[in-house]
């Protein structure tokens, strides 16, 4: 069978992570947390998650006196990413047949 | 590990909110649609007064009166699109978020193309003294970039577009109602949409 599971997107905060960031080149840590209704912490663990598995890199940075994180996918992230669609989508259409 | 449709389902709906600018600020519009007003009161001054804005107007039409009206609806075009642009980068900075994202880059290209195109039109009716099609021109054109931006903010900005499209049509129909469509359009519309706005979202 085509694709992949991947178990870094069996979270469902994750999953939503890496959607926004197929989608927007770049996305910031307070936006993310608005967006999927999560905690600091929780949100922090999440992405030091996909950090770790070179899936997103973290760039730092200064709005006025405000730090201001932003993320964006690796391209070891997108494939990972595709893969694990392409095992949903697969799997749907076995259901089917 | 939940159903596959609901884990797609769930994607497309986080890729399709994510892309989406929500960083307009209500009150912005509310300011907008102010200074058009006082731009049109300005303008129904130099032309009109003392007669209402339908009747004939009180003076002949000149090149100076057309430059004063021109260069006013330039200064409350240019007021209008610091104000939006300030109030938002505002509110960015107030929720710490990026304000120049590809939502708002998407957001706009979206509004500003058929806006740009229009404002070129707009300056070819002026070159060829087609002056009573601007109101027409400029009510269209920009509906037409409310509604192409909708789909990249908070998606109740088409039925700002939607009465901008359709002031525009009537206008083109009616010339002599002009100046009072243009204020509805750009003046009332505005503030109405900008306080629904505020208070829906931002209270």
């Amino acid at each position: 069978m085509e694709g992949n599971y991947d178990k870094a997107f069996e979270n469902v905060v994750r999953l939503r992570v890496m959607s926004i960031l197929m989608v927007n080149e770049e996305y910031d840590f307070n936006s993310f947390k608005e967006m999927l209704d999560v905690t600091d912490g929780n949100l922090a663990s999440h992405l030091k998650n996909l950090e770790k598995q070179e899936y997103i890199e973290v760039n730092k940075s200064f709005v006025g006196r405000k730090p201001l994180t932003t993320y964006t996918a690796t391209k070891t992230g997108k494939k990972a990413f595709q893969d694990h669609l392409d095992f949903l989508e697969n799997l749907i259409n076995e259901n089917k047949s | 590990m939940k159903k596959p449709e609901q884990e797609l389902a769930e994607i497309k709906s986080m890729m399709e909110r994510s892309t989406r600018f929500l960083s307009l600020s209500g009150l912005s519009g509310i300011l907008t649609g102010t200074y058009a007003l006082i731009g049109a009161s300005l303008a129904y001054g130099w032309i009109y007064y003392p007669n209402s804005p339908i009747g004939p107007p009180s003076t002949d039409y000149n090149e100076r009166l057309l430059h004063q009206v021109l260069i006013t609806a330039l200064i409350v075009m240019v007021l209008a699109i610091s104000t939006a642009w300030i109030m938002s980068q505002n509110k960015s900075k107030k929720n710490a978020h990026a304000f120049l994202s590809s939502a708002s880059k998407r957001f706009a290209q979206a509004l500003f193309i058929p806006v740009l195109v229009g404002g070129i039109f707009c300056l070819a009716l002026i070159m060829r003294e087609q002056i009573e099609w601007l109101v027409p021109a400029t009510l269209i054109f920009y509906g037409i970039g409310l509604v192409n931006a909708s789909h990249f903010t908070l998606s109740d900005i088409k039925y700002l577009g939607y009465c901008q499209l359709f002031l525009g049509v009537i206008s083109a129909f009616l010339p002599s109602l002009g100046l009072i469509l243009w204020s509805i359009g750009f003046g009332v519309v505005h503030i109405i949409y900008g306080t629904m706005m505020y208070y829906k979202y931002e209270k």
